[in-house]
């Protein structure tokens, strides 16, 4: 568990970027933070492994304060993914997923061992462990970042933008691959996004920011989706534009094919008449 | 060629000479440099003080600089010390500023996930910064070699046994063969000197050579325009 308490956050230049934030993120969830640029979800996130030390307030991880903590230390033992991948450009693919056990004092050849399980398990090909980062996608290299995080096995995976910068089709392939591989690791896992469908897609709790770390909501995605809190969520989640509003046009008499329509007149998808009864898995688009 | 021949003993140990008081800069340059640089990316105040007065040094001619040195370091006048002493402050002057763009060329993102990674300063900079900070050093220390090659004939108008010696003894006697000779021994030494660095960089970093499977078609483009032109 990891606990926000009244915690502040002034840059030396003045900006406020974080006001008094309390929250508890609890453990072998997904928690994610999703707010537009500049509403502090990413500061608050390198507050965990003390990136960024909070100017007032704590940061506790099961009930110790992180302050009273090495931040090296800390670190070497919560998994950390970045936007584009933050590998080492010098350091083979397999050297790359072994870099925390090495630091923490592995022998190289157990943690490159170690490594190659790990490519499996973010499923790359065995293959791919002697190249260069740059001899690789940007899916490829997010997927590194995944393995390399998950190296130390850490119990608290931070997750900052990490798939901002690949193409849609690769994000939502990622998207499922986390969902994947979180039921099966079963880490606490705090998600940083400012994409409102990949916040729904991947969270248990989610946190949704205002500029400056104030939070508008937190709950679920279908609490906050069943119950903007207020103008703001609602806008922000695209309800108030009835972008996510559904209703049914008939569409072919003979097959008995019923199409799902959005609020913008978009087709979102087909209910077929053999399946009784409806599900919302049918209708979402993919 | 005659000239060469009866005084090819003197040659090579003018040579041999020259490559010695070369060697000596061009390392000091670097060991010192690096530092220097690594404190000049630190921040733009850090910058601009060690950058101006390390280029400041490289302005000092080189002549009474040969000559004031004995009576600040207290060496002899005519010791070699002077001329290494001298040379490796032109060195540092060239290597900083490029040790300041190597460090500075070293991408945010991954000083940042080495940062969340749990590595220490120390080991940052060791296992990161310095390494990824070599394909710009390494051509600054390029510079600096062929530089400082090329100053160490000035040291012989301060007593200096070196490749100089032969530009101006032939100079003072005519020998035009002499003057060649020494301009081509030293072009060859910093010719080595370059290809060692060169080399020096494929073993050390193997990273930053060319992707072989993607790019292998231009490599190959590459090639064949070489040997066109080499052969034209």
């Amino acid at each position: 568990m990891i606990e926000f308490r009244s915690v502040s956050k002034r840059f030396p230049d003045g900006t406020l970027a974080v006001d008094d934030f309390s929250i508890v993120i609890p453990s072998r969830q997904t928690t994610v933070f999703v707010g537009s640029s500049g509403s502090g979800k990413t500061t608050l996130l390198r507050m965990i492994n003390r990136m960024v030390d909070p100017t007032a307030g704590q940061v506790v991880i099961d009930g110790d304060d992180v302050a009273k903590e090495n931040p090296v230390q800390l670190r070497r033992r919560i998994g950390y993914v970045m936007q584009n991948g933050g590998l080492l450009p010098h350091r083979r693919i397999v050297d790359n997923v072994a870099t925390v056990p090495v630091l923490r004092g592995v022998p190289r050849g157990e943690a490159r061992e170690h490594a190659l399980e790990l490519l499996d398990t973010v499923g790359l090909d065995r293959s791919l462990a002697t190249k260069y980062p740059r001899q690789l996608s940007g899916g490829q290299q997010q997927r590194v970042g995944v393995a390399r995080a998950l190296a130390a096995d850490p119990n608290i995976l931070l997750m900052d933008e990490p798939f901002g910068a690949v193409d849609p089709i690769v994000r939502l392939e990622l998207q499922r691959e986390l969902k994947r591989l979180q039921k099966d690791l079963d880490k606490t896992v705090v998600f940083v996004t400012h994409d409102i469908d990949e916040a729904f897609a991947l969270a248990d709790q989610v946190v949704i920011f205002r500029t400056g770390g104030i939070v508008a909501q937190v709950g679920t995605p279908s609490e906050v989706l069943g119950n903007p809190a207020d103008e703001f969520v609602a806008s922000f989640i695209g309800a108030d534009r009835g972008q996510r509003q559904l209703h049914l046009e008939p569409r072919n008499p003979e097959t008995g094919q019923v199409m799902v329509v959005d609020a913008s007149g978009r087709p979102a998808g087909l209910l077929s008449d053999d399946e009784s009864r409806a599900s919302t898995g049918a209708a979402s688009p993919s | 060629m005659n000239w060469l021949f009866s005084n090819f003993d003197m040659v090579v140990e003018l040579t041999l000479n020259h490559v010695r008081l070369s060697i000596i800069p061009i390392i000091a340059g670097f060991v010192i440099a690096v530092p220097l640089g690594r404190l000049a990316a630190t921040g733009r105040a850090a910058r601009g003080v060690i950058i101006t007065s390390t280029s400041l040094l490289y302005t000092i001619p080189s002549l009474p600089l040969f000559v004031i040195l004995p009576a600040i370091i207290g060496t002899k006048v005519l010791s070699d010390t002077n001329l290494i002493v001298a040379l490796s402050i032109y060195a540092v002057a060239i290597m900083v500023r490029a040790a300041a763009d190597a460090f500075s060329s070293v991408s945010v993102d991954v000083k940042q996930a080495s940062l969340a990674m749990g590595y220490s300063k120390w080991q940052q900079f060791w296992r990161v910064e310095f390494p990824l900070a070599g394909p710009v050093l390494l051509a600054g220390m390029r510079v600096v070699s062929v530089s400082t090659i090329a100053l160490v004939s000035v040291g012989v108008l301060i007593g200096s046994e070196n490749l100089g010696y032969l530009f101006f003894n032939g100079k003072q006697r005519g020998l035009l063969e002499e003057v060649v000779t020494g301009i081509v021994a030293s072009l060859l030494i910093a010719l080595v000197f370059d290809l060692v660095l060169v080399l020096l960089g494929r073993i050390l970093l193997p990273w930053s050579r060319k992707d072989r499977t993607r790019r292998s078609a231009d490599s190959e483009t590459v090639s064949l325009t070489v040997t066109t032109g080499g052969a034209a």
